[in-house]
């Protein structure tokens, strides 16, 4: 059977977007007081949280070395400041863009 | 670690929301919750311009455009066309703001609900048509401030409560209703979870903030969105089946507090708060008594 498409599609994905663009104020996560709670993640509105292998990052403790880290894509982040508001430990600094 | 919430992202960043967007985090998370098999129906509302311009989509699923007033009617018919494609697993949402619901949409989701089809209606709920520039919507509560009912000398700040879509669900018998909101995402995708299991429509209300049109600085969309809970301006219930459950909010706020962390507010004096914290409390009164029966 042919398949006719008679709407206009949209194919391309929204990552040709660098939101990080809008940014005047950038998260930066102190990782060494980090508990790796991923409140940050959870509440990011533009997905621009990743959790990656954190086994080489700097850790508060032991316990928590073996826990996937938050890490900042600053290509999309647009600054909104979620994280640093929740941060159980206050761990995570905004900062003002410099040219 | 084991995560909260569901590891799976269904939406990918650089789409055109605000900073700080709430909408953005319900549509996150009500995907996170039914995975990769659904389809999505959005009217006109801040979600059709989300995605970005033409050739860009924001969402990994099938979304359709649809027109303001057809979001319960589209969400019909492709429950029925997937149905006879024999595509029974896939759960079709429609997902609304509340001008397209509360106001322009009541008729068509009213309608789909009463012919029992298994579709899921998501409202996300930012008290006003945001995406036009904050104009007054059924949705939007007592006391706020919009570009039309501008404060002014006249002080002609919305004199009318907010109309709860959830509640009228619940009168018309709707199998599965609940509201969320985006502060408590386990709580919502657990909602989400348990419409699911219920063969026949399901509405679910989410409240989510908005710092363009709410006035307050976009790291406090999750801080605004508690407080709503936690000062009961916006009760957190489920009501599946003919059971139903109130969430006690833990650390109660005053309404007045609440509504000072909001600039839509800022002009009310105690009387107009004093009337918003009544309507409230009448509102508790009555949803404590509903759990009783």
């Amino acid at each position: 059977m042919v398949e006719l498409v008679l709407v206009p599609l949209a194919e391309t994905s929204s990552r040709a977007n660098h939101t990080g663009l809008w940014r005047t104020l950038k998260p930066v996560i102190d990782y060494s007081s980090c508990i790796r709670c991923e409140i940050c993640w959870k509440f990011c509105p533009d997905n621009a949280i990743n959790l990656e292998d954190g086994r080489k990052t700097p850790a508060p403790n032991q316990k928590v070395i073996a826990f996937s880290i938050p890490v900042i894509d600053y290509d999309y982040c647009k600054g909104c400041g979620i994280c640093a508001n929740e941060c159980p430990e206050k761990c995570i600094e905004m900062n003002f863009e410099e040219e | 670690m084991p995560t909260s919430i569901p590891e799976q992202e269904l939406m990918e960043p650089g789409h055109t929301a605000c900073q700080g967007c709430g909408a953005t985090l319900a549509m996150r998370y009500v995907l996170k919750a039914l995975g990769k098999k659904t389809v999505v129906s959005v009217p006109a509302s801040c979600w059709a311009v989300i995605p970005g311009a033409m050739p860009n989509r924001t969402l990994d699923i099938p979304m359709v455009y649809t027109p303001f007033a057809a979001t319960g009617a589209s969400i019909s018919g492709l429950r029925e066309a997937l149905d006879i494609r024999g595509d029974s697993d896939y759960n079709v949402v429609g997902f609304a703001g509340d001008g397209g619901t509360a106001d322009i949409g009541l008729q068509s989701l009213s309608g789909a609900m009463e012919r029992g089809h298994n579709v899921f209606y998501i409202m996300y709920d930012n008290e006003g048509y945001m995406n036009t520039g904050v104009q007054r919507s059924g949705s939007t509560p007592y006391g706020a401030e919009t570009t039309t009912t501008p404060v002014g000398l006249d002080r002609n700040f919305k004199k009318q409560q907010k109309k709860v879509v959830a509640d009228i669900m619940m009168a018309q018998g709707v199998p599965y209703v609940a509201t969320a909101t985006i502060a408590y995402p386990e709580d919502l995708i657990r909602k989400v979870q348990n419409a699911k299991k219920t063969n026949g429509p399901k509405f679910i209300q989410i409240l989510a903030p908005c710092p363009t049109g709410w006035y307050y600085p976009p790291e406090k969309t999750i801080e605004v969105s508690r407080m709503a809970v936690q000062s009961r301006m916006f009760p957190l219930y489920e009501y599946s089946m003919g059971t139903f459950r109130l969430t006690r909010p833990s650390k109660p706020v005053s309404v007045k507090e609440y509504v000072q962390s909001q600039k839509r507010f800022s002009h009310m004096d105690e009387d107009e708060i004093s009337i918003l914290q009544e309507e409230v409390d009448r509102r508790w009164e009555g949803l404590l008594e509903k759990e009783t029966h």
